[in-house]
């Protein structure tokens, strides 16, 4: 059901003295996360920057149940929480893992990858500033090629590592891509994973101004712009189905796509892959990888809306 | 009360029953598996209501249990040697959220070589982390100290972990006669789980977001005080237990033969049983006044009750089946700190390492030539006496 923003609560999730740099991905998706899902939840956070965004014990910046947990921990530590819950018969409280993409897809994705295939009852959200933001810019396994980090000075050689889509392969629930930038869509999604029992993934893209170099001011442009450019496409994998997200369809056809330097320029982690040819090829080859992806898991995933596709019916 | 013949970790798996656990993980080592076996075995049959969590890692087993006991439920956990210290972090993080929880530990040596067999390293390996350490002799204690565990680790003086250990295979798969409480008793003698807080969405509480250093300090401050406190607490549990189950061992230290003893013999775990068959032999061959001073908690460490015990003796013989490379037993190091300014004779044994049987006639030498040592020279202080395997002597 489309989310109207009218009828999205007035209560304030995120209050004064939250320790966030100016322009910070994650107090906005933190603020969509409660906006969407309501009280009933209980949030678990591994280390990382919102462990330090909360603020400073005894008081916190953010007004909802929180545990922090280890870095390695937060699939696990959910799972146990919710286990707890239905074992209390409170079966209907949320457990939602809030966690960066090193604690999703380097050092947590052990507990990530357990915790799906028992197919636990949590909501596991990524949100992906696509580096270790919290210990000083240093690159994760989702850092993007050609990007500059403390850890890559010369823009890091490797592709990013596709977490949603070995997620997928985990045959969980639900999937879905997100975006800062899209905020109706993002909570739309919250709310459909909310309804469904099982394991859900949502994996939110967080530009981040501190590690990716830009004006605090951009952060919800740079974050469209990677979804109309066709690098960040927003998607849906629910029980089985596969579906491409109303905005990112468009953006199916290379034509339709903001040309990816639009992305990159704004952008000072890019400064070194801008001046090497080979950097910039590499990330524009990132988008028709992802674009091949989807058209694969479309294909095979929903054969009947494909069909439709193609008669144009 | 029904005995039923029991191995170690059975007797943990039923402890853990009666103590209506509600949420346990786990992830397989030997020798710790056959708890876990034997407890998805019972909720499988619905003897046990309770969620079971089979998790990918020791990492994810103690994180998964802290996480239920964090939203209000009794857990449990069990492991041994390299997924122990696996979860090495995820201890810090439970006991320094004064989270209520127990594990079992059935203690295994650490490769490398790979050794599955029985010594102390790798529960020494956690005396720093701000869990309750308590150490079983046969399988009736580890019985009666898992459901001790409970009561000692949810009392509100305390609000720390707590591990029980047991001896890899000594104890864990060796079956002895047990007596099972009836779960009437029990459930009347272990009140409803009492924690210092819930997370829950009625509470709005953040657990571990960042603090200022001085609230830290402090924090760490308030565990070393519940540890204190956690001495007269198990004190009572065991003397408690004892009028209502007929069993008490002591309370923190367990004392054989002590009354008359000249010389005293200070160790942990099942081959304290060993030691004891040595003092006696000792006694009736040699005329030699030996007792026993068994650790039933390395932390928190008895330290007065120690010095009430050892205080006046000639020598103390200690035997770690553990050390800490560089240094010398860990057992050996917290006596000889208690006895800082009494002049007694001091041997620490390193021995067992890796399993190697230690029997009470192997023991019997060493004491023996200690004895005589300190009767010729008066005060002897030898930290680290390493007894070789037989092979090797």
């Amino acid at each position: 059901m489309p989310v109207r923003l009218k009828d999205l609560p007035r209560k304030r999730y995120g209050m004064p003295g939250n320790a966030a740099c100016p322009g910070c991905p994650e107090t906005m998706g933190l603020r969509y996360v409660k906006m969407a899902l309501g009280d009933d939840v209980v949030l678990v956070i591994p280390a990382g920057c919102s462990s330090v965004i909360q603020g400073i014990a005894p008081k916190s910046g953010i007004n909802f149940p929180i545990l922090n947990i280890v870095f390695a921990a937060g699939a696990a530590a959910a799972a146990g929480m919710k286990a707890a819950f239905e074992a209390l018969g409170r079966g209907d409280v949320k457990v939602v893992v809030w966690a960066g993409d090193g604690g999703t897809g380097d050092i947590g994705f052990q507990a990530l990858s357990g915790a799906a295939e028992r197919n636990d009852d949590i909501l596991y959200i990524c949100v992906d500033n696509e580096a270790y933001m919290n210990t000083g810019i240093q690159r994760s396994s989702l850092t993007p090629p050609g990007a500059w980090t403390t850890t890559t000075w010369t823009g890091k050689r490797e592709p990013k590592k596709n977490v949603p889509l070995i997620m997928i392969a985990h045959d969980v629930p639900y999937v879905a891509t997100a975006s800062v930038g899209y905020p109706q869509d993002f909570i739309e999604k919250l709310r459909t994973a909310a309804k469904i029992r099982g394991f859900k993934y949502i994996h939110l893209h967080a530009p981040c101004p501190i590690g990716w170099r830009f004006d605090p001011g951009l952060t919800p442009k740079i974050a469209q712009l990677a979804v109309q450019t066709g690098l960040w496409p927003l998607y849906e994998y629910n029980q089985g189905k596969f579906r491409v997200s109303p905005f990112s369809r468009m953006y199916r056809r290379p034509e339709k796509r903001v040309p990816v330097i639009e992305y990159l320029k704004l952008q000072g982690r890019f400064r070194a892959a801008l001046k090497n040819p080979e950097l910039v090829k590499m990330i524009e080859a990132e988008v028709e990888r992802m674009w091949r992806w989807i058209d694969a898991l479309e294909k095979s995933l929903n054969p009947a809306e494909e069909a439709r596709r193609i008669t144009g019916t | 009360m029904p005995v039923l013949t029991l191995t170690g970790n059975y007797a943990v798996a039923h402890a853990v029953k009666l103590a209506r656990v509600k949420v346990i993980a786990a992830y397989p080592i030997t020798p710790q598996t056959t708890i876990v076996e034997k407890l998805s075995e019972m909720v499988e049959k619905g003897e046990l209501d309770a969620k079971m969590i089979r998790v990918e890692s020791e990492h994810s087993a103690l994180a998964a249990v802290y996480g239920a006991a964090s939203a209000g439920a009794r857990a449990f956990t069990a492991t041994s040697s390299h997924g122990l210290l696996y979860m090495h972090e995820v201890l810090w993080w439970a006991a320094g959220s004064r989270i209520p929880l127990v594990m079992a530990v059935v203690t295994r040596a650490i490769g490398p070589p790979w050794n599955i067999h029985v010594d102390h390293q790798d529960v020494m390996d956690q005396r720093d982390t701000g869990w309750i350490i308590a150490v079983a002799q046969e399988n009736q204690e580890v019985l009666d100290l898992t459901l001790q565990a409970f009561r000692i680790s949810e009392d509100p003086r305390v609000y720390l972990p707590v591990i029980v250990a047991l001896d890899g295979f000594i104890l864990s798969h060796t079956t002895a006669p047990v007596e099972v409480p009836e779960q009437r008793e029990v459930d009347e003698w272990l009140p409803p789980r009492r924690q210092p807080y819930v997370i829950a969405p009625e509470t709005s509480i953040v657990m571990g977001n960042i603090a200022p250093d001085e609230e830290y300090y402090m924090m760490r401050l308030s565990m070393q005080k519940a540890m204190g406190e956690a001495k007269r607490v198990a004190e009572e549990v065991d003397a408690e237990y004892g009028k209502v189950f007929g069993r008490s061992y002591g309370g923190l230290v367990e004392c054989h033969r002590c009354e008359d003893a000249d010389y005293y013999i200070v160790i942990t775990g099942s081959w304290a049983g060993d030691a004891k068959e040595a003092a006696d032999r000792v006694r009736e061959q040699a005329g030699v006044r030996v007792g026993v001073a068994r650790v039933r908690y390395i932390r928190p460490w008895p330290h007065e009750r120690l010095r009430e015990i050892l205080g006046n003796a000639k020598g103390v013989i200690v035997f770690d089946r553990a050390v800490s490379f560089g240094a010398k037993g860990q057992l050996f190091t917290d006596t000889a700190a208690s006895l800082y300014d009494y002049k007694v004779s001091m041997r620490g044994v390193i021995a067992g390492l890796g399993g190697v049987d230690v029997p009470a006639e192997d023991m019997i030498p060493v004491i023996m030539d200690f004895v005589e040592k300190v009767e010729e020279q008066g005060f002897v202080y030898e930290p680290s006496y390493w007894l070789l395997p037989p092979k090797y002597r």
